[in-house]
């Protein structure tokens, strides 16, 4: 069983990648990008390591991908001439791949683990019985890593702020509501009586 | 159950089409980022499946971190793409000299 899924996990995570980068239409670019991220989900689900996936399926679908989509179809651009202009890179693309792909295969073909690798171990995982993973994960973050955690929150929120800054823009010419002139109307000012003769008008 | 080579092939897989990706449209900056991601996912695989065979919680910590950067990372990035497409009206990158003394 655990086979099968890890066959059907990485089918959806090479798929999903593949047809990220070769689809022609970007939203649907977006949705392969989200079925590999949830395929690799799985791939945490099935290691073990379900904080990992949950977070994976909240940041990465829920955040991340939703942000990309957004992005797509709020910008008027016209794909189709950027897409024809791909093929060029498709031969230098492939020399890449493949040299890369050569290296981490024979890299991946001869490693193994060190024999002190148990002993080395910093934090090993408890028994799943006693604590769970996301309680393993918590003691360890909020204890060994706390300046780490406090950090990546910084990395947020700098990022937050220069999206902020970067996409903040004042156009003039565009009517806003004022509420202090609003509140600083009075009837005195705002309004006038006329006395209008019949049949005369103003 | 499979073995740890059986994920850290798929991991490597993803990686080399996240970077042939970045080659395959220099031109499209959104395709760009989404390349970007799938390396990192692929990085991420692997720290969790050398997390989960070797024992060692720390893989998976890692694995926050990495997360938080590829996030703010989108954001930032994004934001720049949209402060650019304002610009110039298009999104391709190739021809980005602004900064060309």
């Amino acid at each position: 069983m655990a086979t099968i899924a890890f066959y059907a996990f990485a089918l959806g995570v090479i798929l999903g990648g593949l047809f990220t980068v070769l689809s022609r239409n970007p939203v649907h670019s977006v949705l392969w990008l989200i079925l590999a991220f949830l395929s690799s989900a799985g791939f945490f689900v099935l290691l073990g390591a379900e904080f990992v996936a949950m977070l994976m399926v909240i940041v990465y679908v829920g955040a991340v991908a939703v942000l990309f989509l957004f992005v797509v179809m709020m910008l008027d651009v016209d794909f189709a001439e950027l897409r024809a202009e791909m093929g060029k890179g498709i031969p230098l693309a492939l020399l890449i791949g493949v040299i890369i792909l050569m290296e981490l295969g024979m890299g991946i073909g001869v490693w193994q683990f060190s024999d002190r690798a148990q002993i080395l171990r910093s934090a090993p995982v408890p028994d799943i019985a006693d604590v769970p993973n996301t309680v393993a994960i918590g003691q360890l973050l909020y204890d060994r890593y706390l300046i780490l955690f406090q950090l990546a929150g910084l990395i947020l929120l700098v990022a937050m702020i220069g999206a902020i800054l970067l996409t903040l823009r004042h156009r003039p010419g565009i009517k806003r509501q004022d509420v202090l002139a609003q509140m600083y109307r009075d009837p005195a000012k705002a309004m006038e009586l006329k006395d209008v003769k019949p049949g005369q008008g103003l | 159950m499979m073995g740890l080579e059986s994920y850290l092939a798929v991991a490597a897989t993803l990686f080399v089409i996240g970077i042939f990706g970045l080659f395959l449209n220099r031109r499209n900056v959104i395709i760009i980022l989404m390349s970007i991601e799938l390396i990192l996912l692929a990085v991420n695989i692997n720290f969790v499946a050398f997390s989960s065979f070797l024992g060692d919680l720390q893989g998976q910590i890692f694995t926050l971190f990495v997360l938080t950067v590829a996030a703010a990372e989108a954001a930032v990035g994004l934001a720049i793409l949209v402060c650019f497409f304002r610009n110039r009206g298009t999104i391709a990158v190739e021809d980005v000299n602004n900064m060309k003394g």
